[in-house]
């Protein structure tokens, strides 16, 4: 029987010829990640289960970057028995503050993991990877624990969702537009257990940025995994970060699909996630006049090169609306870095932004930009439930970061070509 | 094994932030996080939950972040089960390896009220609610997943 791309991942880590939607298998994990927040809990249950070795040092991440730099002393507490556990196992990929970015920006960048693996992370966007070719998924804190002691996971073959591309994105249309069209379009369980496969002529024309904030999302539609078939984007990608040999996986001609969407990019519109849920969209036109107080522009999701040069475009040369705070979180060191060198943050810094070292913090409402009741913001990350990011009363706004950035100036949710 | 209790009902979409906000991962302790468990949704469920409550949502419950912090919660709560017609696949995996047992069962999801009375037998998975006279069945684990419930959670199962 014909397979998609990650049923191929699948069986190949399983020592399969075939598997099918619905089978149980168990597979061998070309990463494990954790990360500040997820880890203690595995570590108390590797301990308590009595493990005393992990299954390759070299095959864990843990990354601090939820809480980090430690907002508060227990916070503190979760960090330090992470490096210390770390450094007892020898795990070699240990990034903590100084070195360390938000997970998801971090592991690819680093080529930590490539196309035609399988990896499992303790945390939901852990799916990112999946824009490598990559099979990737989030699990908990019990899975990551499994994961390190043995270097296996198991797994309930997922069925598949297509998503044929074609044409290209207008200006100030991102791939973050496109997921929220997506995700709008078939709900926050439309993909539930299911992967969403990207494919068509339309690949070529999306950036590698682009991918991953689209492949990011795909737990947002309740999927268990988005992944993109690699293209010459891909290993260009990975030419410089990747030293070890990958394998590139393709989905049969005649793979079986529970659905097929075809969307044109072309006639995608910089897309709005309104209060409690991703799948509440409107296009930039349909918004009305929402005022805002907050703009937070950063996230695994959407704190990557191309998507600051992206805000510091519009907003260069501008001020950040009166009574509006605009946070801008580089993803990684190396991307603030190059954000530095090449002006960016100085566009920002004068426009009235206020700049921060990697952090996860606002996104998830742990520190760095929480929200008083009543307040709304417009933010470039990835959930916009009840409390996301502060007081249970207050709004998040999803968007891509130009039209985070184009409301940054106005004060109210906008389009990027409102102020260009 | 058979659970009764209360139920505390809740509708679609419940996600792992409202189960238990960010505010309070700096801890992973489950009697602390119990504390805080569904506030932001239900500021009255912590006071009213009796040992062997039963929980019981609709569509895609434990949507959204991984934190196993989630269930662990619920489960410190004293919750002894939770019905929904689906749950998320994160939360899903996470509750039947830390063993919170969870049922998916659209009958009983859209035919319990909040407050009935319902009994679970999880080895022929038949729900009964005492207070409507109504009885529904549902899915079954696979043996791979009993396995692991048996044992008493993933890594138990690991060890055995």
């Amino acid at each position: 029987m014909a397979m998609t791309m990650t049923q191929k991942i699948l069986a190949a880590h399983a020592g399969l010829d075939k598997v099918e939607a619905g089978q149980l298998i168990r597979c061998k994990l070309d990463m494990v990640l954790g990360n500040d927040v997820t880890t203690p809990v595995a570590i108390n249950e590797f301990e308590k289960a009595g493990f005393t070795g992990v299954f390759n040092n070299e095959k864990i991440s843990m990354v601090m970057d939820h809480f980090t730099p430690n907002k508060d002393i227990k916070s503190a507490a979760h960090t330090k028995q992470c490096r210390d556990f770390a450094s007892k196992l020898k795990i070699k990929n240990y990034f903590d503050v100084g070195d360390m970015g938000i997970e998801h920006a971090l592991l690819p960048e680093k080529g930590l993991v490539a196309s035609g693996e399988c990896i499992i992370g303790a945390d939901s966007h852990t799916c990112t990877y999946g824009a490598l070719g990559a099979f990737s998924t989030g699990v908990g804190s019990t899975d990551m624990a499994a994961g390190m002691a043995t270097g296996e996971a198991w797994f309930k073959v997922p069925s598949a969702i297509k998503f044929n591309l074609t044409g290209k994105l207008n200006k100030y249309v991102m791939g973050k537009d496109v997921i929220l069209h997506i995700i709008g379009m078939i709900g926050v369980d439309g993909a539930l257990y299911k992967s969403m496969e990207f494919s068509g002529e339309g690949l070529k024309s999306l950036s590698m940025d682009d991918r991953l904030s689209m492949a990011n999302m795909a737990i947002e539609a309740g999927a268990k995994n988005g992944i993109f078939a690699v293209d010459e984007v891909t290993k260009a990608y990975q030419a410089d970060k990747v030293d070890r040999d990958y394998t590139v996986y393709e989905a049969d001609p005649d793979a079986p699909y529970d659905a097929v969407y075809d969307i044109d990019l072309s006639q995608i519109k910089p897309t709005v996630a309104f209060p409690h849920l991703p799948e509440n969209t409107k296009t930039i036109d349909e918004v009305g006049d929402v005022k805002i107080d907050q703009v937070v522009i950063g996230s695994c999701t959407n704190g990557r090169m191309e998507d600051l040069e992206m805000a510091a475009e519009i907003i260069k040369g501008k001020r950040v609306h009166e009574g509006v705070r605009c946070i801008v979180i580089p993803a990684t060191q190396k991307i603030y870095l190059e954000a530095m060198k090449k002006g960016l943050l100085e566009i920002f810094i004068n426009a009235g932004c206020a700049v921060s070292t990697p952090t996860c913090g606002p996104c998830l409402g742990g520190h760095m930009g929480i929200l008083a009741k009543g307040e709304r913001a417009v933010a470039t990350t990835n959930r916009n439930f009840v409390g996301r990011m502060g007081h249970p009363e207050s709004e998040v706004y999803l968007a891509s970061p130009a039209v985070a950035a184009a409301s940054a100036v106005t004060g109210k949710i906008s389009s990027p070509e409102e102020v260009m | 094994m058979k659970a009764f209790g209360k139920v505390h009902k809740y509708g679609d979409n419940v996600d792992t932030d409202v189960i238990i906000p960010a505010r309070y991962l700096n801890s992973a302790d489950p009697k602390e996080l119990a504390q805080h468990c569904m506030e932001d949704i239900d500021k009255d469920f912590v006071s009213n939950v009796k040992e062997g409550d039963i929980m019981v949502a609709v569509q895609n419950f434990g949507c959204g972040s991984s934190r196993e912090h989630a269930p662990l919660s619920i489960k410190a709560s004293g919750i002894s089960c939770v019905i929904a017609s689906t749950f998320a696949r994160i939360f899903y995996r996470n509750a039947i390896n830390i063993g919170l047992p969870i049922l998916e069962c659209a009958e009983a999801a859209e035919n319990i009220d909040g407050g009935d009375e319902v009994e679970v037998d999880f080895d022929t998975g038949v729900i009964t609610n005492k207070t409507k006279s109504q009885t529904y069945k549902a899915q079954p684990f696979p043996d791979f997943m009993k396995d692991i419930i048996n044992a008493g959670g993933l890594l138990k199962s690991l060890k055995k």
